[in-house]
């Protein structure tokens, strides 16, 4: 067997060498050890909301049914037979009874038990349909968001997931009072390495540069909201991978200072929604519309990013998926739910006016990172006035890259099983 | 009189003609005050307010779409993709005096930065009869892969 890299070697608490992006090698061991070995969110609950709702989506490189069974549990299975492999559904999304394989038949139920063989008869009593069922990934849910393991040993998603949990409600007030649902997304790919977005929604350091034409494009009171660079916000690492860059602090729990104005950009909507709900609920609704004043980002494939998830998907060591998933109020007025489709669509996806942008920028430090060997990506922005909070957290101000550092710590636990050297030892 | 095929055409080949020649402001007053751009996601979607789309324009989306091609602060967009498209398989639905909706096929091929890229549409218009004469009431852009992954689209499809 070939030799394969060691990550140790190509990662310091402060910086990372520029292959990280490019490597095949260490794409496949990604692919086994953090995508195969952690939770990995597949779904949010109201995409499966009844018994028989199903989406197909990836865990890592992994096709995989998500679905509701008769009894309300959500299932995730892999997308292949258990005769010769066939995708059972390439449906997006759906409500079914069962799911029947299109190539000889087999018929498998919502839970994955395999139901009916054609023709069992010519197995002689050699099938032991019991041994069959499509394979089940270990799932568990927080408030609303469904993971995925194919790992039975790793600690419960709750610990994983532990000190991003108050992030992870304050984040779902965009429901103002109603669940949040999703409302469709925007999907596109850029030819780089997962890990370029990754960094992405912990990095406020690029968005007055990178989205200058969509500041551009706001009025004067939004792009002094979005001017949050050498502002109050800060970046937390909280834990495991994860971590919270607060972008505008007044933000951050959207039932507080409910009597702020309203933005001038809402008056209408507000005027609007008056004839229907009393000042307090509208004002609780204007301030949802806006979206959180924060991104949280949890490793390694899902960011709660303002006001929509942000959905990585590996594709190669040079190729990535993304989704912008929309997220609005499920039983909340349409007025509303269109206002936040509206700024969704401004910002967001192919012909976003932020995303495009983004794209070009990840683009570049893919292609970049090609020039030269063993030199250097840059990751200690903030480092020398990190500072650590009562409970340990280390966190920075909002433009470091305090997130990122935190991202890769974990990259390396998971890559290696081990961490960096204690303090002072040296990497 | 009705609208006529040929009359439509024109107008539909001058914004083709204009947007591949980076004329954008001149495509703007291709549109009538409430025009509407929309590119959906949805293959079968008719209701475009209520839905996610790519693009859902009014006439200030439109404005500012332009000023961002054209103001060269976007990297996506400086210099923005040059484009060439071709529009075929024209075919009436409806027509009036004042309206007609027309619907053709897109064939754009797109260049930047050393990739070339084609995306294929169904595109239906809805043109109006005005003062200023015929104008673009709505124009929906119904990508092929709209349903599937695709890449950043900084230009004016
Ligand atoms: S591969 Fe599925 S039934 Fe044969
Ligand atoms: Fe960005």
């Amino acid at each position: 067997m070939q030799d394969l890299p060691d990550p140790r070697t190509l990662l310091a608490p402060d910086r990372a060498d520029g292959s990280i992006y490019s490597d095949p090698d260490l794409y496949d061991m990604e692919m086994d050890r953090i995508f195969m070995h952690n939770w990995i969110w597949v779904a949010h609950r109201s995409e499966i909301p009844e018994p028989g709702d199903f989406i197909t989506t990836f865990v890592g490189p992994h096709p995989v049914i998500v679905c509701r069974d008769r009894q309300g549990v959500v299932h995730v299975m892999l997308n292949r037979c258990r005769h010769r492999a066939a995708t059972v559904c390439e449906l997006r999304r759906g409500k079914t009874a069962s799911f029947v394989c299109p190539y000889h038949g087999w018929a498998y139920g919502l839970d994955g038990t395999l139901r009916g063989v054609p023709h069992q008869e010519g197995y002689s009593g050699h099938l032991d349909k019991s041994s069959l069922p499509l394979v089940n990934l270990r799932v568990e849910e927080y408030n609303g968001l469904v993971f995925a393991t194919f790992d039975e040993t790793i600690p419960s998603l709750d610990s994983w997931l532990g000190r991003t949990k108050p992030w992870i409600d304050l984040f779902m007030k965009q429901g103002a009072g109603w669940p949040v649902k999703t409302m469709g997304e925007h999907k596109f790919t850029f030819p780089g390495n997962w890990k370029i977005q990754l960094e992405n929604t912990t990095d406020a350091y690029h968005f007055p540069i990178v989205h200058k034409s969509f500041l551009d494009s706001v009025d004067q009171e939004t792009q002094d909201t979005l001017n949050f660079v050498g502002g109050k916000g800060f970046v937390e690492d909280l834990g495991n991978g994860h971590s919270v860059m607060v972008m505008i602090p007044e933000l951050v729990d959207l039932d507080e200072n409910l009597d702020a104005p309203i933005p001038e950009r809402f008056a209408e909507l507000a005027a609007g929604l008056s004839k229907d709900y009393p000042p307090e609920k509208v004002r609780q609704i204007i301030r949802a519309v806006g979206g959180s004043g924060f991104n949280l980002n949890l490793f390694p494939n899902l960011a709660c990013s303002m006001a929509f998830f942000r959905v990585l998907r590996p594709l190669s060591a040079t190729s990535t998926e993304i989704r912008h998933i929309a997220i609005g109020m499920d039983g909340g007025p349409d007025v509303a739910n269109q206002a936040r489709l509206r700024l969704h669509e401004h910002f967001q996806g192919p012909m976003g006016f932020g995303t495009p942008d983004d794209a070009e920028a990840w683009d570049r430090v893919q292609r970049g990172s090609l020039a030269g060997k063993n030199i250097d990506i840059l990751l200690n922005r903030g480092l020398g006035h990190e500072a650590q909070r009562p409970d340990g957290n280390l966190y920075s101000d909002v433009s470091a890259e305090t997130g990122m550092r935190a991202a890769y710590r974990q990259w390396l636990v998971a890559m290696t099983d081990k961490a960096f050297p204690a303090e002072g030892e040296g990497a | 009189m009705s609208i006529t095929l040929q009359d439509a055409v024109a107008l539909i080949a001058l914004e083709a003609d204009l947007l591949d020649h980076g004329a954008f402001r001149d495509w703007l007053t291709l549109y009538t005050p409430d025009g509407r751009y929309v590119v959906p996601i949805d293959p079968d979607v008719e209701d475009f307010e209520s839905v996610l789309n790519y693009a859902y324009d009014d006439a200030a989306m439109r404005e500012k779409r332009v000023e961002r091609l054209l103001g060269g602060r976007s990297i996506s967009a400086a210099p923005p993709a040059r484009t060439v498209r071709l529009l075929s398989r024209y075919r009436m639905l409806e027509t009036t005096d004042a309206t007609c909706t027309l619907r053709c096929a897109q064939h754009l091929m797109e260049l930047r930065q050393g990739r070339q890229r084609d995306y294929a549409a169904n595109v239906t218009y809805r043109l109006k009869n005005t003062d200023g004469g015929l104008k673009i009431d709505l124009k929906v852009i119904r990508l092929l892969t709209a349903t599937e992954a695709l890449t950043a689209v900084s230009y004016i499809l």
